[in-house]
């Protein structure tokens, strides 16, 4: 077996050393009833080339984003990712080291964590950021959890245009911390009341909203903090921060955000990164590692994971949150890819994207029967078609467009979303792809 | 091992460099200290004209980030993974971390545009391929841990636990049996505490035997009708498998309670033993350990939680399911009183549908070993594991002190008696063995013994790799022995940085970079 190192020869060696006859004196403590003579019914070892064979087989029957006309978005998106990103992250003293609990073996990942916490606070307008969640969905659950904390508070009210995902895995943390959760029902580009009242630990919005609206928030946060709770603000579409204005200048308290955009691949759904950043004065209440500056005996600067007293391996069921693993390297891509666009290719690349989104916008509601829903919005929109949008995908998809996300794949059992359809444009749409969606499109409603 | 007090002796003061580099090593600024500008590392094209949609949100403000060229990105991140330590460059025996080899192949096979380049909610039709490549790997999981049903949306260990625990309240709250108690043994994991109280459980700690394994008589004590579950970690922190598991197993399910199971330290035991044989009702996996997924400094991981019949119903969204031939993803609880696929589910644990990269990597980590290379994973961690238990235990000729004499699994756990009168602390020990060029193992992990060293090998180090830590870690012992102790509180003194100052930091935090920074030098 190639990835093992000991020869029969090593292990009778071995063997002798330890006093033992077999291996299976070493498991003799393994109660007699639970140990198994023979091998486990499955396939025997391969080599990689029958195993590289395998799963090619089965990565052929999907239909790679970059092969077909690609529209869809909401919550992962699309984009290209330089080469130097993959090839930085692969570099094995990043990809198969450990969590940096051994700050002097570990500067390289603390320092470019450094960055990223960097990076994120500035994206979001944000004082503070932490080194990574698992997602954005998860992040958001964390915020509510955290607002709690804060302000002892027990409910959470819940935008309607809140990213369906983000809204179970709130419903679903909150039935067993014993939460209450007030989630309002979503109506695309329409106001909503948001009532806060004496219980309400937090407010969770999104922007750009699930429909692809742009919200100021900012009056918002105003009536959230005359209320004593907490503004979270949930970005699905990191992106979006280069030519948004970012939550931080609404006065959001809490971000919540999910980074795959930059450096990651869409992956089927993960892994992805969690973005996580708060005001300074709640940052012992976080979840997840933060990394800090220090100095060391040399009085040089340095970097080591820090307020660790929040976390579950020191303060164990008093932790801030059970996480440990995070998103590491997905992070570490976010930050090359970021740093390698800077504040110019940041802003450009958000501009390009928010243009392909806008000539789209504008072709496919030229469309007869086709109604544009958004009044704004950043790469993602959502048009109301004449009949069901999931039968327009599903017809699109044979002809093989990816033509965006019917609303009614989230919400089925709502008639008024049945028509809606979420259309995303990223950078990585050329002009014969919209053409393609187009014809495809007026051919499918005729 | 005669001559080698000669070689070591007290360390040349090294002179300092004009630049502060040495040699291979390269002090290297933040990004945001290599500014220039409104330079740029992509070339984008200008956007073409279009009716702009951002109305008064417009951003104003510009962000800070500095601009650098793609050469000075490539250098600046080259040189600060020069400073990492990872398994590619070395032995990295962190116990119950299962640093083992990440083969490359697996990097490969997440990369195809099949499975990397594929959005999560693409219409089914164009994903068959990656829900078969799901429905794979959870028929390897459920033959490996003889279980029913496998749930794979947690996002890593923890994440699994939280799912299992979930569960366990689901199904007891499906039966009217509301119960407070969590029994969590003192050496487990830190995060099974936080996950029990996450999931609004009081947490009831069970004392360990003379033997490093949990006291029965204590667990049955403490058993009751007001307990949920016990959450047992097995083989255990210590490195021991719980044998009296069978009749803690049968306790638990007498008092009507659920059997969690860390699964963190499955590669022990990964093709010999089946946990639903144990009597386990839900045991997490992780990915990033036994099935070699790649840790990548801190996460990605993946924790995809096993689970027996009575908890299966319960199961996180989304499920996958065979219909008319083909594969489907069940996104929503059915509704209605004739119930159907996913009724009684807790409701998602994150958005889409898992850490598909890991799927990937994971599946060709089992599809290269096989039923049959698997079962050697699990017998060559138990062997080095015991071989270095034998080289560096004071009963056998090494000079530490085993914390529970006899066999262990896939890691081995000593404590600090080894060093007692020394002056050198578990801590100066484990930093000394870094300028040695090793990874320290585990330290003061687990709680049960003092100052421990917990050490896991795993089954990708050679006998001539096990062989040269042993030694090293035996010379250290020796030299801590001899009244050495100023140079063990000095070390590590040949990484990139010296033992830095966690005390300063957790102080006053500095988490970002700011431009105007506040000067944190500590004085020499």
């Amino acid at each position: 077996m190639r990835y093992l190192p000991l020869t029969p020869s090593d292990r009778q060696q071995m063997l002798a050393a330890i006093g033992v006859d077999s291996i299976d004196a070493l498991f003799a403590e393994v109660p007699k009833a639970a140990q198994r003579g023979g091998l486990v019914d499955l396939p025997l070892a391969q080599g990689e080339l029958e195993v590289e064979r395998a799963l090619s087989r089965m990565a052929a029957k999907n239909l790679a984003a970059g092969s077909a006309p690609f529209f869809i978005g909401a919550g992962a998106y699309r984009h290209h990712v330089p080469a130097a990103v993959d090839h930085l992250i692969q570099r094995g003293e990043f990809l198969t080291s450990y969590t940096p609990y051994q700050p002097e073996l570990a500067q390289g990942t603390l320092q470019s964590l450094f960055e990223f916490q960097t990076q994120v606070a500035l994206l979001t307008g944000m004082e503070v950021a932490n080194a990574s969640l698992y997602d954005g969905a998860t992040a958001c659950a964390e915020a509510v959890a955290m607002a709690h904390r804060i302000t002892r508070r027990n409910k959470a009210v819940l935008s309607g245009a809140l990213h369906p995902h983000y809204r179970e895995v709130c419903r679903t943390y909150a039935q067993f911390s014993g939460l209450d959760i007030a989630a309002l029902d979503p109506r695309p580009a329409e106001a909503e009341t948001l009532d806060i009242d004496s219980d309400t630990a937090c407010v969770v919005v999104q922007n750009p909203d699930f429909f692809g609206e742009l919200r100021d928030w900012s009056a918002l946060t105003a009536r959230c903090h005359r209320a004593g709770a907490l503004l979270v603000v949930v970005v699905t579409e990191i992106l979006s921060l280069g030519a948004v204005t970012p939550p931080g200048e609404m006065g959001a308290d809490i971000v919540a955000a999910e980074g795959q955009s930059l450096g990651n691949a869409l992956n089927f759904g993960g892994p992805h990164v969690g973005l996580f950043a708060a005001r300074e004065q709640h940052v012992r209440q976080m979840p997840g590692r933060l990394v800090g500056q220090t100095a060391d005996a040399d009085g040089r600067r340095g970097w080591v994971l820090t307020l660790s007293t929040r976390e579950q391996h020191i303060r164990r069921e008093k932790a801030t949150s059970n996480i440990c693993t995070n998103s590491g390297l997905c992070a570490l891509a976010f930050t090359i890819h970021l740093a390698l666009l800077g504040e110019a290719g940041v802003t450009r690349l958000a501009r390009l994207n928010h243009a392909a989104a806008c000539s789209l916008a504008d072709r496919l509601a030229g469309l007869p029967g086709i109604r544009l829903v958004n009044k704004s919005f950043f790469n993602e929109f959502s048009l109301r078609l004449p009949v069901p949008a999931a039968e327009i995908v599903a017809a699109l998809a044979e002809k093989g467009v990816l033509a965006g996300i019917p609303a009614s794949r989230f919400y089925p059992d709502r008639a008024d979303l049945a028509n809606l359809l979420l259309v995303a444009a990223t950078e990585t749409v050329t002009a014969e792809d919209v053409d393609n969606y187009e014809r495809a499109l007026r051919e499918a409603l005729r | 091992m005669t001559g080698w007090s000669q070689a070591l002796g007290a360390p040349a003061e090294e002179a300092p460099t004009l630049t502060g580099n040495r040699g291979l090593q390269i002090e290297e600024p933040l990004i945001f200290e290599q500014d220039s500008p409104g330079h740029c590392g992509v070339d984008l094209p200008e956007p073409p004209p279009h009716r702009g949609r951002l109305g008064a949100l417009e951003r104003r403000a510009p962000i800070g980030l500095p601009g650098l060229s793609e050469p000075q990105i490539v250098r600046h991140f080259t040189r600060l993974s020069q400073k990492n330590y990872a398994i590619d460059t070395g032995l990295y025996p962190l116990g119950s971390c299962t640093m083992k080899h990440n083969p490359r192949l697996n990097e490969k096979l997440a990369r195809l545009p099949g499975f990397a380049d594929l959005h999560p909610l693409q219409p089914e039709t164009t994903i068959q391929g990656a829900l078969e490549l799901i429905d794979t790997l959870a028929h390897w999981l459920k033959t490996l841990t003889g279980m029913p049903a496998v749930a794979l949306s947690p996002a890593a260990g923890a994440h699994g636990e939280l799912c299992g625990m979930m569960t366990i309240r689901a199904a007891l709250t499906a039966r009217g049996d509301a119960r407070r108690r969590i029994l969590v043994p003192e050496s487990a994991h830190g995060t099974n505490p936080a996950t029990a109280a996450i999931c609004g459980y009081a947490i009831d700690p069970i004392a360990a035997n003379a033997r490093g394994r949990v006291d029965l008589a204590a667990l049955k004590a403490k058993l009751g009708g007001d307990v949920a579950a016990l959450m047992l970690t097995n083989p255990n922190t210590c490195g021991l498998f719980e044998d009296e598991i069978l009749e803690i197993a049968a306790a638990v399910h007498a008092a009507g309670a659920f059997f969690y199971c860390d699964g963190a330290n499955f590669n022990a035991i990964v093709g010999r033993v089946r946990p639903a044989d144990l009597g386990i009702d839900a045991l997490h996996l992780n990915l990033h350990k036994t099935f070699s997924t790649p840790h990548g400094g801190g996460g990605p991981g993946s924790g995809p939680v096993a689970l027996a019949a009575a908890l299966a119903p319960f199961a996180p969204l989304p499920w996958i399911v065979h219909r008319d031939n083909r594969l489907t993803l069940v996104e929503q609880a059915a509704k209605g009183p004739e119930g159907g696929p996913a009724a009684s589910s807790i409701g998602r644990l994150k958005g889409f549908h898992g850490q598909m990269g890991m799927f990937v990597r994971a599946l060709g980590y089992m599809m290269s070993h096989g039923a049959d290379g698997l079962r050697q994973v699990a017998e060559d961690a138990v062997l080095n594991a015991n071989y270095l238990r034998v080289r560096l235990d004071r009963k056998t000729g090494g000079l530490l002190s085993q914390s529970f004499p006899g066999p262990c699994m896939h890691e081995v756990l000593f404590d600090d008696r080894f060093l007692k009168d020394t002056g050198v602390t578990t801590l100066d020990f484990a930093k000394a063995l870094i300028d040695e060029g090793f990874h320290p193992m585990t330290m003061y992990f687990p709680l049960v013994v003092h100052g421990a060293l917990l050490i896991e090998p795993t089954e990708t180090e050679s006998k001539a790799s096990l062989d040269q830590f042993a030694d090293t870690v035996n010379r250290l012992a020796a030299r801590a022995g001899s009244g050495d102790a100023a140079v063990f509180q000095a070390a590590p003194r040949l990484t990139p940085r010296r033992r830095l100052d966690e005390t300063a930091a957790a102080r006053k935090p500095l988490l970002r970079w700011r431009r105007e920074q506040p000067k944190r030098e500590a004085t020499k």
